[in-house]
C-alpha cells in the first residue's frame, strides 16, 4: 500500500529577553545551577509573577513576521502539573486566548514552494532541568532556566516529509533569528522541536492515529527521527497492528525514541486563567510601532543579495536563511570588496567546518574582519588561492590574523622573477629527459606537457610561485 | 495603656507620656500573661520587638520616625516576614522562613512600627472558626469556649483581648470581618487592588486581599493610611491614589443613602443578631443617613460560586508546597511520587486537602464548564447586582455573621454549616468591593458585628460611617470582662 505522512510540528522558541518573562532574573545560559533563580522563580511563598513586556513584544513581532492575526487580548493560564523542576506545579501558558492566531511560512523543497500554516503561537514559561547524573542515585534541580520566556508555534498538519520538516524548521529559525527575538542556538535548547506524525493510505481523507516525539533539538535528529517514525508507523500497519497514541521521547545519543506515556496515562492539565496576571490589551498603536520596527526578513534579504551582491538565488538564499551568517557575510564582503568570494569562502569552507562541529557561526574561531584580511591578500596576489586554504586552516586553529601567518610562516607568494627563475633553471637542469621531450613535441601538445614543469616548479617553491609568473618564465626558458 | 486605641497610644507617643520599649513591653507582657489562654499569637517576636521600639524612641527623639512610629502590632501569619517564621497556620510551613518581607510588612517597617509577632489563623486561610490551625484553636477573648471566627481568628482575637492594638489580616471571603464581627473589634477588608498581595501566601488569588483588624475605625483609617497603595510586583494591585483615610471620619452622613438589603435578613439570621443590627441601622439613620430597602437577586448564589472559585484556585496555589524545595518533606522519600504523596499528605490538614481535592474536581477535563464556568458567570451577575445597588445608595449595610460566636466543634461535622458562616460576607469578595464589620451590640454576652459594604475604591466613605456611629455608641470600647 502506499502510505501518506501528515506531520505538524510543535516548536519552543527561547525569546533572548534579558530577564525572565515572570520574574527580573537573568536567562542568560550556562551560569552556575540556580545562582539565576529568584524567589520567584522558587514559587517562594507569597511571590507573584509580574509580566515581561519585552517578552510580548518579541511575540508580536513573531505574529507579524508569519502574517499573523495579533490577539488584542491575550491570556495566561495556568497549566496544573507535578514535576520537581516545575516549581510553582503549573506553568503559566496560554490556551485559548494566545499572543499570535493563524500566520503562515513559505517554504522550498526540491524547488517548490509551499505555504505551511500556522495554527497559532503562544507565550509561555520554561520549566527549569533535572539533572540525573552526578548525584548518586537522587536527582538534582537547576532551576536557571525555570521562567524563559517561550513562544510555542503550533503548524497545522500541513507538512508530509522529513524533507519539508526540516525547511519548515529551518525557516523558522531564520525568521527568529532574523528577528533577533531568539538567539537561535540549538545546542543550548534555544529552539526544540516536538514533532507529530500519523500516516494514512494515500488518497484517505480522515487522519490516522498521531504520536508525538519530543526533545529533539537538532534538525538532523528532526530529520532521522521523522524517518524513523514513518517507518515504525508503517511496519505496525502492515503488520497488522495498530498506532497507538503516546508521547514518545527522542534520545540523540542512541539515536533512537522511545514511548513516555500513552494516551490513558496523559495528565489532565485543569488549564484555568491565571488570576494572579491580568489579561494584556495589545492595541493597534502598539501594533502598528512593533510593525515599523521590524527588521529585514530573510525572503527581502535574500532578494536582496541576489540584486545587491549579484549572487544567484541559491547562495542569496542560504546566506540570508540565517541572521548572523547573513551579517557575517555582510560584514566581510563590505571590507573585501569581493562579495562573491566571500559567498564562496561562507558558503565553502566555513560552513563545512562549522557543519562538521555542529555549530553556528557565532561560535566560529574567526571574524568576518579575519575572513577579509584573506581575501584582500589573495586579491593583491600575496598569496595564491592555493595558499590560502593553508593560511585559512592556521586561522581556523587560532594562529592569528591572515597577515600574520603568512607573515609567521613565510607563505608570501614569490613574485620575483629572479627566484622563480633560479627556480625553472633547476627544474630544466634536472629533467634533461622532459626537456628534451617537450622541444622536440608540436606546438599543439606542448600545452599539456608544461603542467609537468609547473608541477615540479611548485613543489620547490614550496606553492608559493605566482602560477601566472611561472608560467610565463617556464614557457620562455622551455623554449629558448 | 492597652485600652488605648491606636490614635491614643500615638498622640501619647508623641506627647512622650511613655516611650515605645514601654509600650511594647506592656504588650509582651499580656501576651505571655494572657496568651497561653488564648493561643492567639504564634510566634512572639520579643527581642526583634524591643530592638525595634528602642529605634523608634531614638528617631522620636530625633525628631524623626514614620507615622506609626514605636506603634505595635501583630501580622497575621500570612504574612512573610524576613528572617521570621511564616506558618501560614500550617504544619508545611512550621519552618519555613522567608528571606523577603510582603510588601504590607515593609510599609509598617516604614511606618516606624514595632511588630509583636505573627497571630494565629486557619491554615492557609481556609476556615471560619481557627479551628483548622496546625498551631492550635484559638479562644474568643468573650467566651473562652467559643471561636474567634476566621480565618484571621488570631489577628481578631489579639485586638480584643488587648494584645496589640491593630493586626494586620486578609479577606478572601468574610476572614477579617467574620472573625471582627464574633471577637468585637473592627475590621476592614478593602477594594481588590487596593492593597499589594506580594508577600501574602495565596489562598484564592482573585479573592484574597490584606487588610486590618483595631479596636475603631479611627485606628483602621490610620492603619490603611500605612497599608494601601500601589506595587508594581503585584499585577492585581491597583494605580488608584490613596487618599488620606483618615481626614473625612467625621463627615457628616447628612444625605447618605444607605441600602438594606433583603436577602441579609431572611432565614437563618439569629434573631437576637438581626434585633442588634437593626438597631444599629437606626443609629445612623438617626445621624442624618437615609434608608432604602434593596434586593441582591443573586445572594444565594454566592457561596457556592465561591466553593468553586476559591477552592479551584487554591488546587492550583498550593501545588508549590511539594516538598521539594522549602517547607514540610516526609521521612525517607521512596520515590518522586512517595515524595509528593506523603509531604502534602502529612504537611496539610483536613480542610486544606478537602479544598484542593474541590478545586481539583472543579476544573477537571469535563467539569470545568459546569463548574468553573458557571462559577464565574456568577460571579459576574453578583457583581452586577452591586452595580444595580450602588446607582440607588451609597453603601451597604445588614449582618456580618447570622448568629454570635458558636462553641468549638459545633460546626466540626459538617464543612457546609462552616461555610455559610460567610454567607453575608462572601459575595463583596467576589465582587472586589470593600467591606467592614463594627461591633454593634451583644447578644448573651457575644458579640455582634455590623457590617457595612461601599463601591469600590471607597474605603474613606465606609470608615466615615463606622467612625460617625462609633461617636455616639461605645460597643468598640467594651473590653471582654474575663481579661484584664
Amino acid at each position: 500500500m502506499e502510505w501518506e505522512t501528515v506531520i505538524g510540528l510543535e516548536v519552543h522558541v527561547q525569546l533572548a529577553t534579558a530577564s525572565k518573562i515572570f520574574s527580573g532574573s537573568s536567562t542568560a545560559f550556562g551560569a552556575e545551577p540556580n545562582t539565576q533563580a529568584s524567589a520567584i522563580d522558587l514559587a517562594m511563598p507569597g511571590t507573584l509573577p509580574a509580566a515581561n513586556a519585552e517578552a510580548f513584544r518579541f511575540a508580536t513581532m513573531f505574529g507579524l513576521a508569519i502574517d499573523a492575526e495579533i490577539g488584542r487580548t491575550s491570556v495566561f493560564e495556568r497549566k496544573n502539573y507535578f514535576y520537581p523542576d516545575l516549581p510553582k506545579g503549573y506553568q503559566t501558558t496560554q490556551l485559548e486566548q494566545p499572543i499570535v492566531i493563524g500566520g503562515h511560512v513559505d517554504i522550498a523543497v526540491n524547488g517548490e514552494t509551499r505555504r505551511i500554516r500556522i495554527h497559532h503561537a503562544h507565550l509561555e514559561e520554561d520549566a527549569g532541568k533535572s539533572l540525573h547524573e552526578d548525584f548518586h542515585g537522587l536527582s538534582g534541580i537547576d532551576l536557571n532556566r525555570a521562567g524563559t520566556p517561550l513562544i510555542e508555534i503550533v503548524s497545522e498538519p500541513d507538512l508530509r516529509n522529513a524533507d519539508e520538516a526540516v525547511a519548515f524548521a529551518r525557516r523558522l529559525h531564520s525568521i527568529v533569528t532574523a528577528l533577533g527575538i531568539c538567539d537561535g542556538n540549538m545546542s543550548q535548547g534555544s529552539m526544540r522541536f516536538d514533532v507529530n506524525i500519523s500516516i494514512r493510505p494515500k488518497g484517505e481523507e480522515k487522519l490516522g492515529t498521531r504520536t508525538e516525539t519530543k526533545n529533539l533539538n537538532s534538525f538532523r535528529f528532526m530529520e532521522r527521527c521523522i524517518e524513523q517514525e514513518i517507518e515504525r508507523q508503517i511496519e505496525v500497519l502492515e503488520s497488522g497492528g495498530s498506532i497507538v497514541q503516546e508521547t514518545r521521547l527522542y534520545d540523540g545519543d542512541t539515536h533512537s525514541a522511545r514511548s513516555m506515556r500513552s494516551k490513558e496515562e496523559a495528565n489532565d492539565y485543569r488549564y484555568f486563567p491565571c488570576p494572579d496576571l491580568l489579561p494584556v490589551i495589545l492595541d493597534d498603536d502598539y501594533i502598528d510601532a512593533v510593525r515599523q520596527s521590524l527588521p529585514e526578513l530573510p525572503e527581502a534579504k535574500q532578494a536582496r543579495f541576489q540584486e545587491q551582491y549579484g549572487l544567484s538565488d541559491y547562495d542569496a538564499g542560504l546566506l540570508s536563511a540565517d541572521a548572523a551568517t547573513a551579517q557575517f557575510f555582510e560584514a566581510a564582503a563590505a571590507e573585501a570588496g569581493d562579495a562573491k568570494a566571500c559567498a564562496n569562502w561562507v558558503l565553502g569552507e566555513i560552513a563545512a567546518r562549522l557543519n562538521a562541529s555542529d555549530s553556528s557561526i557565532n561560535e566560529a574561531p574567526i571574524t568576518a574582519n579575519m575572513l577579509a584580511g584573506l581575501i584582500q591578500r589573495i586579491q593583491d596576489n600575496t598569496i595564491s588561492s592555493k595558499i590560502a586554504k593553508t593560511v585559512f586552516d592556521a586561522m581556523w586553529q587560532g594562529e592569528g590574523s591572515a597577515d600574520a601567518i603568512i607573515e609567521a610562516r613565510g607563505l608570501k607568494q614569490v613574485s620575483d622573477s629572479g627566484a622563480l627563475e633560479k627556480i625553472v633553471d633547476e627544474v630544466i637542469a634536472a629533467n634533461p629527459k622532459q626537456v628534451e621531450n617537450y622541444r622536440a613535441a608540436p606546438e599543439e601538445k606542448r600545452g599539456k606537457m608544461l603542467g609537468f614543469f609547473v608541477g615540479q616548479s611548485m613543489k620547490l617553491s614550496k606553492g608559493q610561485a605566482n602560477p601566472q609568473q611561472l608560467n610565463q618564465i617556464l614557457k620562455q626558458k622551455l623554449e629558448q | 495603656m492597652h485600652n488605648l486605641t491606636l490614635a491614643e497610644q500615638k498622640a501619647q507617643l508623641e506627647a512622650k507620656a511613655f516611650s515605645s520599649v514601654e509600650l511594647t513591653q506592656h504588650y509582651l507582657e499580656r501576651i505571655e500573661r494572657l496568651d497561653t489562654d488564648i493561643n492567639s499569637y504564634i510566634t512572639v517576636t520579643a527581642a526583634q520587638a524591643l530592638a525595634q521600639a528602642e529605634e523608634a524612641d531614638k528617631a522620636r527623639a530625633r525628631g524623626e520616625g514614620g507615622v506609626l512610629n514605636g506603634i505595635p502590632i501583630a501580622h497575621k501569619d500570612i504574612f512573610c516576614t524576613d528572617g521570621v517564621k511564616t506558618t501560614c497556620g500550617s504544619r508545611m510551613l512550621e519552618n519555613f522562613v522567608p528571606p523577603y518581607n510582603a510588601h504590607v510588612v515593609d510599609n509598617y517597617l516604614r511606618a516606624g512600627a514595632v511588630m509583636l509577632g505573627k497571630t494565629n489563623m486557619d491554615e492557609f486561610a481556609m476556615g471560619s472558626s481557627n479551628e483548622t490551625s496546625y498551631y492550635g484553636r484559638v479562644h474568643n477573648p468573650w467566651a473562652p469556649n467559643c471561636v474567634p471566627g476566621g480565618s484571621s481568628g488570631g489577628s481578631a482575637a489579639a485586638v480584643a483581648a488587648r494584645l496589640a492594638p491593630a493586626a494586620t489580616a486578609t479577606d478572601t471571603g468574610g476572614s477579617i470581618r467574620q472573625p471582627a464581627s464574633l471577637c468585637g473589634v473592627t475590621g476592614i477588608k478593602p477594594t481588590y487592588g487596593r492593597v499589594s498581595r506580594w508577600g501574602m501566601i495565596a489562598f484564592a488569588s482573585s479573592l484574597d486581599q490584606g487588610g486590618v483588624i483595631t479596636l475603631t475605625a479611627e485606628d483602621a483609617a490610620l492603619m490603611m493610611n500605612v497599608m494601601a497603595g500601589f506595587d508594581h510586583r503585584d499585577s492585581t494591585c491597583i494605580d488608584h491614589p490613596v487618599p488620606d483615610y483618615s481626614a473625612g471620619l467625621n463627615d457628616s452622613l447628612e444625605g447618605l443613602t444607605v441600602g438594606i438589603p433583603e436577602e441579609y435578613f431572611g432565614e437563618g439570621l439569629n434573631p437576637e443578631t438581626e434585633k442588634a443590627v437593626q438597631a444599629a441601622i437606626k443609629e445612623i439613620e438617626a445621624l442624618g443617613a437615609r434608608t432604602k430597602a434593596i434586593s441582591l437577586p443573586h445572594s444565594s448564589l454566592a457561596v457556592p460560586a465561591y466553593y468553586v472559585i476559591a477552592p479551584a484556585e487554591c488546587s492550583a496555589n498550593l501545588s508549590r508546597f511539594d516538598g521539594v524545595r522549602y517547607g514540610y518533606r516526609c521521612e525517607n522519600p521512596q520515590d518522586l511520587e512517595d515524595l509528593y504523596k506523603r509531604s502534602r499528605g502529612e504537611g496539610f490538614g483536613e480542610e486544606v486537602k478537602r479544598r484542593i481535592l474541590v478545586g481539583t474536581y472543579a476544573l477537571s477535563a469535563g467539569y470545568y464548564d459546569a463548574y468553573y464556568r458557571k462559577a464565574q458567570q456568577v460571579r459576574r451577575l453578583i457583581k452586577q447586582d452591586f452595580d444595580n445597588a450602588f446607582n440607588e445608595v451609597d453603601i451597604i449595610a445588614g449582618p456580618t455573621a447570622t448568629s454570635p460566636a458558636f462553641e468549638f466543634g459545633a460546626k466540626g461535622d459538617d464543612p457546609v454549616a462552616m461555610y455559610l458562616e460567610d454567607i453575608y460576607t462572601i459575595a463583596t469578595n467576589l465582587a472586589g468591593l470593600p467591606g467592614m464589620s463594627i461591633p454593634c451590640g451583644s447578644v448573651d454576652n457575644k458579640p455582634v458585628g455590623l457590617q457595612l459594604i461601599g463601591k469600590a475604591f471607597d474605603e474613606a466613605r465606609l470608615l466615615n460611617v463606622a467612625h460617625r456611629f462609633q461617636q455616639v455608641t461605645d460597643f468598640h470600647r467594651q473590653a471582654p470582662a474575663e481579661i484584664d
